[in-house]
Order: C-alpha cells, then sequence, then structure tokens
C-alpha cells in the first residue's frame, strides 16, 4: 500500500517546503493534507488514516503535542483498523526538551530543516514501516506504543506559573451568578469554547476552557480522564475496562457514565 | 592589627629597644582583646537585632554583623571598658611586673595605659569601619551592576525570541530557492529589525516615524510567515512623524499582539499601530483582532509579562506619572487593545 503523510504547519512557505522536499526523498509518498492548526490536524488525520503525520509544536488551535494526544484518544481500535500513524514532530525551537522527542516521537526535526537531518528522518520512517509490515499484528502494537510515548510527552513539565486554586466556581445565568463549590462538583466537561460544570443536583456552564480551568483545580483530587473531561476521583464508583482500551466510569451521584480515553485508562489499573 | 600593636609597643617603649619586648607583652594583648570584644560586641548585637526583628516578625536587617555606627559605638567602648584591665592582667603574667589597678585613677600607668587604648581604639574602630563600608558600597554597585546586566540580556532574549528568529531563518532558508529576490527584500527587514534590537539600549530616543518603521520590518516578516492569516495596517499622522519616542517602545506591544493575540488564533487576524495627538498628550494604540486577554492568558505560550513591565518601567523613568500604558480588551469586536500614552515634547502642527 501506498504511504500517505499529513502535515500540519501555520506557516504557508514551510509547509509547501516540507511537503515538496518530502516528495523528493521519497517518490512513493502521497501527501494527502496539509493543514494549519492543531483542530484540523486532528480531524484530517482521524478522516484520512495517513501512515505519517508532520506536527508543528506551536500552531494555533492547539499544540502538536495535544493534536498527537488527541488522535491517539480518538484512534479507531480493532481487527481491521488502520495502524497508528508515525509521529514526526516539527520544532523551530525545544519549547520542550529535544531528548524528550528523540525518546517519545518517531522522530523530530528542528527548523530550518536541514537536507541531510530530513533525508536520515526518511529513512528511519521507511525503516520503521517496513518493521511494522513484517510484525504479525502491526495495529495494536503501534498504538499501544504511541500511547505510551504521548503520555510520557504529555507528563513532561510545562511552564506554567503557580496559579492559586479555585474554592468556589461563579456561574452567571443571566443577571444571577450561582455560587458552585468546586468539592461539590462530579465532573467538567470541555464543551467548544465553555465547561459544563456537573454536580449532583445540577449542571452549569461556565464561559473558560478546561485549559484555563485545569491548573486552578487540585490534580490530586481531579483526575483528568479524557482531553475534555475532569472527574473528582471520590466521585467515581466503578471503572470498567471496554474491548477499545477505553474505561466506562460510573458515578457516585449521577445517572450517566464517563468515557476515560486510553491515553488515561492507566490510572484504572486496580490493585 | 599586628602592626598597630606594634606600633605602640615601640611608641610606649619610648623607642628603646631594650624595654620595647615589655611594651609588646602589654600592648598585644590590651590591642587584641579591644579588638576581639569589639567584634564580640557587635556579633552580640546584631544577633540581639535579629532576635527582635524575629520576634516582631519583621525582615533581618544586620546579616548576622551589626553595622553603622550604632553598633559601632557601643562595641567599642565595651572594648574599651574590658580591653585594657584584661590586657594588663594578662601583660603582666607575661612580662612579671605588677600593673596598678586601672581604678586608680592617679596612677600615670593607668592613664597611659587608658590614653593609648582609646585612640588606638578609636584609629582601628575607623579603618575597620571604612573597610566595610568601602566593601559593601562595592557590593552594592555589583548587584545594581548585575541586575541591569540581567534587564538587558531579558530584554535581548525577549526580542530575538528563538522561536521567532529560527522561524524567520527558515521561511528565508525556503524562500531563497524560491524568489531571491524577495528573499533579499526580507533578509534586509531580519538586518534592520536585528541591528535596531541590538542598538535600542544604545540612544534614549528617535522619530517615531523610525519607530514605525521598525515595526513595520518585524510585521513585513510576521506577514511572511503567516501569509494571509495577517492584515496590517499602520497609522502615523505626518505631523506627528518627529515626536521624539524611545527606541523599540512600540515593538514589545506589537510582538505581544502577534504572539498572544493573532498567532494562537486559527483565523489570523488584522493588527492596526496608529499614532494621534489628545491635547498635549500623544496617543499610541496597538490593536488586534486576536485571541483576546483571557484566551492569551491560558494558552500555552505564557508570557513572563517581562515585556509590558518593561515597557511601563522605561516610560515611568523618562517622564513620571505623566505616561500611562493600559491593556483592555478592544471596545469594537473581538481582541485586545494597547494604549500608550506620554507626553507631547516636540512642537507639532496639527494637520
Amino acid at each position: 500500500m501506498k504511504p500517505t503523510a499529513l502535515i500540519a504547519e501555520d506557516e504557508p512557505l514551510l509547509a509547501a517546503h516540507l511537503r515538496q522536499e518530502l516528495l523528493r526523498l521519497w517518490p512513493g509518498l502521497e501527501v494527502v493534507a496539509t493543514v494549519g492548526d492543531g483542530l484540523q490536524a486532528t480531524s484530517q488525520a482521524l478522516a484520512l488514516r495517513p501512515t505519517l503525520a508532520f506536527l508543528d509544536i506551536r500552531m494555533p488551535g492547539c499544540t502538536g503535542l495535544e493534536a498527537a494526544a488527541a488522535l491517539a484518544e480518538d484512534w479507531p481500535q480493532g481487527p481491521g483498523a488502520a495502524p497508528f500513524p508515525l509521529i514526526v514532530f516539527v520544532t523551530a525551537y525545544s519549547d520542550h526538551a529535544l531528548a524528550a522527542f528523540e525518546a517519545q516521537a518517531a522522530d523530530y526535526l528542528v527548523k530550518p530543516l536541514e537536507p541531510a537531518r530530513l533525508a536520515a528522518c526518511v529513512q528511519r520512517l521507511q525503516a520503521r514501516l517496513a518493521e511494522r509490515e513484517a510484525a504479525a499484528t502491526p495495529g495494536t502494537h503501534a498504538l499501544d506504543g504511541a500511547v505510551a510515548q504521548l503520555r510520557a510527552l504529555l507528563a513532561a513539565p510545562a511552564a506554567v506559573a503557580a496559579v492559586p486554586r479555585l474554592e468556589v466556581i461563579q456561574a452567571q445565568v443571566g443577571s444571577v451568578v450561582h455560587f458552585v463549590p468546586v468539592a461539590e462538583v462530579i465532573y467538567f466537561e470541555a464543551a467548544d469554547k465553555y465547561v459544563r460544570v456537573v454536580t449532583a443536583g445540577r449542571e452549569h456552564l461556565i464561559r473558560q476552557s478546561l485549559r484555563e480551568l485545569m491548573p486552578q483545580l487540585d490534580p490530586a483530587a481531579f483526575w483528568q480522564v479524557h482531553r475534555g473531561t475532569v472527574v473528582q476521583a471520590r466521585c467515581i464508583a466503578q471503572a470498567r475496562r471496554e474491548e477499545s482500551g477505553k474505561v466506562t466510569l460510573t458515578l457516585h451521584g449521577r445517572p450517566e457514565t464517563v468515557t476515560a480515553s486510553r491515553l488515561y485508562a492507566h490510572l484504572f489499573k486496580g490493585q | 592589627m599586628v602592626l598597630l600593636c606594634s606600633g605602640i609597643s615601640l611608641v610606649v617603649a619610648g623607642f628603646r629597644l631594650d624595654r620595647l619586648a615589655v611594651g609588646a607583652a602589654y600592648s598585644f594583648p590590651i590591642g587584641f582583646l579591644c579588638w576581639g570584644l569589639n567584634v564580640l560586641g557587635r556579633l552580640g548585637l546584631a544577633a540581639a537585632q535579629d532576635a527582635l526583628d524575629r520576634l516582631r516578625g519583621r525582615p533581618l536587617r544586620t546579616q548576622g554583623w551589626g553595622c553603622g555606627w550604632g553598633a559601632a559605638v557601643p562595641s567599642t567602648v565595651f572594648g574599651l571598658i574590658v580591653g585594657p584591665s584584661l590586657g594588663l592582667s594578662v601583660g603582666d603574667a607575661i612580662s612579671g611586673f605588677r600593673s596598678p589597678s586601672l581604678l586608680d585613677w592617679g596612677s600615670r600607668s593607668t592613664q597611659v595605659t587608658l590614653g593609648v587604648s582609646i585612640v588606638a581604639a578609636l584609629l582601628a574602630t575607623w579603618a575597620i569601619s571604612s573597610i566595610e563600608r568601602l566593601a559593601a558600597a562595592r557590593e552594592a554597585a555589583q548587584a545594581a551592576q548585575r541586575v541591569a546586566a540581567e534587564n538587558q540580556l531579558r530584554l535581548l532574549q525577549s526580542q530575538l525570541e528563538p522561536h521567532m528568529l529560527f522561524n524567520t531563518l527558515a521561511n528565508l532558508r525556503v524562500l531563497i530557492g524560491l524568489d531571491a529576490a524577495a528573499a533579499q527584500q526580507m533578509l534586509d527587514r531580519l538586518i534592520a529589525f536585528l541591528r535596531a534590537t541590538l542598538e535600542a539600549s544604545r540612544t534614549s530616543a528617535h522619530p517615531l516615524a523610525t519607530e514605525f518603521e521598525r515595526v513595520s520590518d518585524y510585521l513585513a516578516l510576521m506577514a511572511i510567515r503567516m501569509g494571509p492569516r495577517l492584515q496590517v495596517r499602520l497609522e502615523l499622522p505626518p505631523a506627528l512623524a518627529q515626536q521624539p519616542v524611545p527606541p523599540l517602545l512600540l515593538q514589545p506591544l506589537v510582538e505581544n499582539a502577534i504572539r498572544h493575540g493573532l498567532e494562537p488564533h486559527v483565523q489570523g487576524g488584522r493588527l492596526e499601530v496608529s499614532a494621534r495627538a489628545e491635547g498635549d498628550t500623544l496617543v499610541l494604540e496597538v490593536r488586534d483582532t486576536g485571541v483576546g486577554l483571557d484566551a492569551a492568558a491560558a494558552s500555552g505560550t505564557p508570557g513572563t509579562r517581562f515585556g509590558l513591565a518593561q515597557v511601563r518601567e522605561r516610560l515611568a523613568t523618562l517622564h513620571g506619572a505623566r505616561t500611562g500604558l493600559v491593556l483592555e480588551p478592544a471596545a469594537d469586536g473581538p481582541g485586545t487593545r494597547a494604549v500608550l500614552r506620554l507626553p507631547l515634547t516636540a512642537p507639532h502642527t496639527p494637520a
């Protein structure tokens, strides 16, 4: 099967150049999509199932790392599913430790791209693909490997300033502001630019992103179980591991279930 | 200290070598005891002051060492009272003589001992405190120099942000192959930008028109990088072109608008830089239609706030309270605007 690639790079000249150089070095490769932001990187990769994904780290929408994590969460699994793409991170400067990329991604590239370095990357990717084709059960291993690697990358400490802990959430509904103690929240769920704040009794919408909210929560009490869901640990009644590698959580005080993605499934391993 | 004691021994011995040993037997113990007790006294005072500060919950002031005359005078007096009497006993023990008690005011030897001790102690205290004061001044000067150097470095680092620099170079590298003339233009802009950044600390002011040129260099680089995602409008009325402003005053504001406002915004947007006169005030405005202040604060590219703090500091140093920098959500749509106010200095002709 002909290998395919997705390129996510927000600077048009650089995207066109990477595409051109890749095609020159790898005549059999087909570039199926070139996108300019992190959100499209995830959605296009899910739609087109490329063999390779070149992700710029700093992009609008979300970072290349976050796009890769979202991809690992939503990538279909099971018999007949496409193998998880080999991911190459591209960065102008190591916002994260370069060593982490070296260990965790299929490869990483530093801008400006050097032709020799890109050629080495292509060779490395071709070798990985050949290895994968030789292996008996390609799909599962690739995804498991990628999930473990992304977990390690996401766990790398980001330079975030200390933020005071949030005690009470103020949710505005029309002209009334509801005060919701954080301790009463069962889970938070991202909904576009808003966050749903769900308690036993009711739910509120706050005009804030989950990314803004997360640093203000106690990470020991509130566990991220999906890129869009944060659950208060003491409200989890039961965790059931599914075939797909995801985990279904039933809750104290709420009838509905919450899904933990495979990126966070390791939190529910039992004792 | 040894020199001082030897000198005193000579004086006391009346410059006769045969009596030198006896003089030294007294002056060395007296001198060292005065000095040692003085030091002990100051350490004691410092400890007491620290303990008091700790009790009152104030920050410690002494750094383990009593400073200034407030500590030097009492400890010197303490050294002078206790030092000679102890020193005389030690001297007696060494030389085998028996000196009259120091309480015997009428005795000539008492007067000599006390007189010499007081003069020597005053000399020593003065010398030591001058040395300390010099050292403290030198340390303060070094600290100030260190802070200035650090600020300079952080300013350079914030302007030569590696992400910006390497991405620009990456674009330039590609452009050389595609369009050599465009690449040369881009390189010229980069050179002008780098030169302005490195030279900014050397001049205190340049015309507003020059400042706008530097901003347009930077924006031209960004326009190549961001492509159609960035639209730019610069508006400088000719009447204000010669207004003197500190170099690279607008630069951090424009960079913030790009980095925190427009770069993270998927659709990109518009950046407007304008100048206008309001009465005797020069108003400079940088407005973007980017993600806005709240989103920028929580985005993956946390700022150090150094850029804004630095602009405020420079303005305050130059013009005091007559200046201001306000960063607020844009009133007429999405995005952010930064408004700078400073006094109009050169005469301008209203257009």
